[in-house]
């Protein structure tokens, strides 16, 4: 069994048109000690899958179906007092923005602590201090400005204590929603490679969600491509970037410059996402695909499965043999730019 | 890429922010106790932009590249240094000079949901430049504009409100507004971080097409490596304030010399899982830019200090023996035989102060 099995999944807001369905359909499965990302564009419904699975949805948000088993309960069948008790002990989250996380009027150390008092209660306040201080070292913080308040932080060293934060019960799962985003690379470059010993040390697995595709390729064993609240294409992080099938994950490979390379084309994926409250049939991303058929505007692609792949496109074994150099060449993108130039959104 | 021609030489730039105080601190100060603090955002950068090229100025948050690329366009006015535009030194133009070289620096921001006036329709937005400089055949520039800025059909934008456009969309428009009075050289600050992965790329070879089509120098500000070096033909790599390498894109991410380049360009994740890199892991963060430190200013990070004259002397960004692009650091033979050394046992308290003209005051 493995620790997080979603299946079939369904998020909705409600919205004055009527429910927007963010996540439609998702199941996925994580393994323990594994790093599963998951990209796409804003709007794929890779953040509300995490909020769903940690349980922290805007009160506009339902889970309209599916389930989420975490070392096989149903997150999505459990009581809030449950739910609270896994919530940092169980599966942590790393929020985009630190500065929002933290509460500005405690200081670093009592919101630690008050995480592993209500976690673990008869914790006494010296094995609290020195969990702190080794969350602190772990991270690379002076232990010393754990009594600091967040505003005393630079934004990297915020990020660290909410990594710190996030670490202090162990949690077999964290949830990393864009983790490094609003950091300097150098910055950033630290704070994964920590997250990374420190992963390996507890054991833990981990969900990075990120919209930066070389982040994934760097520190993921398998990736989830979400399209406009669906999966596009799922699999090991070297069969995503070396053969996809799906001409999303084309698309949106290409259209990433890469340090090491001095010439490349970047593509450009012209229009954007359907909305959501009333998602087209067919495939999500047919209208902007330049390799759409009819087929593909009527009728919902199934899951092709190959080379460990899961890819939910119609042509995916065309894709395979004949039409790659297609999908891999900009201009066949650019002309689809060109013909939907007209159709823009109003 | 046409001819090497410098068209704008900028020469010593330092832009020096006063520290905002409390009352009580302003007013113990007029009573006569210490000096006011002031931020050193740009201090002394040289370089020149070249006609028809793509000038990456690279940095963490910080580093003075935004600072840098406001003084270009005016937006601030100088501490000290001077820019040169067309053999004319700015800081003795006369009002219309100026006013000539404004029509032809413009600038695009990071931010295109700020940047636009959410009053104004697409066609004021784009036409409000030309009105300031009474320049005629308003509506066919302001087509052309869009045309060149794919809003196409242009007639369709006019009557838009910035509300109505998505992102891309957007930075569309800034583009047109910066290109309508065609200029000599735009700065364009970050021009799609705020943008969806997918439509950058649209944006990018548009700014692409403005180099080659019209032979317009660009100064692109990012934090974002890969992107600079897919689109500039030189960088510049700042660290706090300073330019500490400069040169030829490829040779500067291939084969970077200055250690605070290196581990920037380490630091940068790859997009393939089957590429290793080396990691430096780089000891603490950007230092202060209000207590200049003596020196080097990044000698507490680098891993290959070498001791007291990275203490005491401010490495100058000159042409070293070895390589092609133009390097701030004492580990590497200068190609003019400047010395470092006789800095430090010549005059002990000029080597303090670095070269001299370091602690000139702000005045605003």
């Amino acid at each position: 069994m493995s620790q997080l099995e979603v299946e079939d999944l369904e998020v909705y807001y409600e919205t004055e048109e009527g429910p927007a369905q963010a996540v439609d359909g998702v199941s996925f499965e994580l393994e323990e000690g594994e790093n599963l990302g998951i990209v796409g564009e804003s709007g794929c419904g890779k953040t509300t899958l995490a909020k769903a699975i940690i349980g922290i949805l805007p009160d506009a948000g339902y889970i309209n179906n599916g389930s989420i088993n975490f070392k096989g309960d149903d997150l999505t069948e459990m009581s809030g007092p449950e739910r609270r008790r896994l919530k940092w002990e169980e599966i942590s989250m790393i929020a985009q923005s630190a500065m929002n996380s933290l509460d500005p009027v405690y200081t670093i150390r009592e919101q630690i602590v008050e995480a592993i008092e209500t976690h673990r209660p008869g914790t006494g306040r010296v094995e609290s201090d020195e969990i702190v201080t080794e969350m602190f070292e772990l991270v690379g913080l002076d232990p010393e400005r754990a009594d600091d308040y967040p505003h005393q932080f630079s934004g990297g060293m915020r990020q660290r204590a909410m990594i710190a934060m996030a670490l202090a019960l162990e949690p077999s799962l964290m949830l990393a929603d864009e983790p490094t985003t609003a950091l300097d690379v150098i910055m950033q470059d630290q704070i994964l490679k920590r997250m990374g010993s420190i992963q390996e040390e507890i054991n833990s697995s981990m969900l990075v969600i990120t919209h930066d595709v070389s982040v994934v390729a760097e520190t993921c064993d398998r990736v989830i491509v979400m399209y406009a609240g669906k999966i596009a294409e799922e699999g090991p992080v070297e069969e995503i970037f070396n053969r996809p099938y799906h001409p999303y994950t084309i698309g949106l490979k290409r259209a990433f410059p890469n340090i090491r390379k001095s010439s490349q084309d970047l593509l450009s994926i012209a229009g954007y996402p359907p909305e959501l409250v009333d998602p087209p049939q067919g495939c999500r991303f047919a209208a902007r695909c330049p390799m759409a058929t009819d087929k593909c505007r009527e009728e919902e692609p199934e899951a092709h499965y190959e080379n460990g792949l899961r890819s939910y496109c119609h042509y995916a074994d065309e894709i395979d043999t004949e039409l790659r150099p297609y999908a891999d060449d900009s201009d066949t993108w650019s002309q689809t730019a060109a013909a939907t130039d007209g159709g823009v959104e109003e | 890429m046409s001819g090497k021609e410098a068209l704008l030489e900028v020469d010593g730039l330092k832009k020096h922010f006063k520290v905002n105080q409390g009352w009580i601190a302003s007013l113990m100060e007029s009573f006569g106790s210490g000096e006011p603090d002031y931020v050193h955002a740009v201090d002394g950068v040289s370089f020149e932009l070249r006609e028809g090229e793509t000038l990456g100025l690279a940095g963490e948050s910080g580093c003075g590249k935004t600072t840098t690329g406001m003084s270009l366009v005016k937006l601030h006015e100088p501490t000290a240094g001077d820019i040169i535009y067309d053999d004319q030194r700015l800081s003795e133009a006369t009002d219309a000079e100026i006013k000539k070289f404004r029509q032809n620096a413009q600038m695009i921001f990071q931010d295109p949901f700020e940047s636009l006036n959410p009053r104004m329709t697409v066609y004021d937005t784009v036409a409000e430049p030309l009105r300031i400089h009474d320049i005629p055949n308003e509506t066919a520039r302001v087509q052309r504009a869009l045309e060149f800025a794919e809003l196409l059909p242009a007639e369709h934008y006019f009557d838009q409100y910035p509300h109505e456009l998505s992102g891309g969309q957007r930075q569309r428009v800034a583009i047109a507004r910066a290109l309508v009075l065609d200029p000599d050289f735009i700065v364009a600050d970050e021009p799609v971080s705020m943008l969806d992965v997918s439509l950058r790329a649209g944006v990018l070879s548009l700014l692409d097409r403005m180099t080659d089509e019209f032979g317009l120098s660009v100064v692109y500000i990012s934090h974002d490596l890969s992107l600079l070096r897919h689109m500039c033909d030189r960088l510049a790599i700042m660290y706090m304030g300073k330019i500490v390498e400069k040169g030829p894109t490829d040779q500067i991410i291939e084969n970077p010399q200055h250690p605070y380049t290196q581990a920037l360009i380490n630091a940068v994740p790859v997009p393939d899982p089957g590429v290793g890199r080396d990691r430096v892991e780089l000891q603490g963060e950007v230092g202060d830019v209000i207590d200049i430190p003596t020196g080097c200013r990044f000698k507490n990070r680098c891993s290959e200090y070498i001791g007291d004259v990275c203490d005491q002397v401010v490495p100058p960004l000159e042409q070293k023996t070895e390589f092609e692009q133009d390097v701030a650091c004492h580990l590497y033979e200068s190609a003019a035989g400047y010395d470092p050394y006789e800095e430090m046992s010549g005059s002990p308290s000029a080597a303090e102060t670095g070269d001299g003209a370091e602690s000139t005051p702000a005045d605003d």
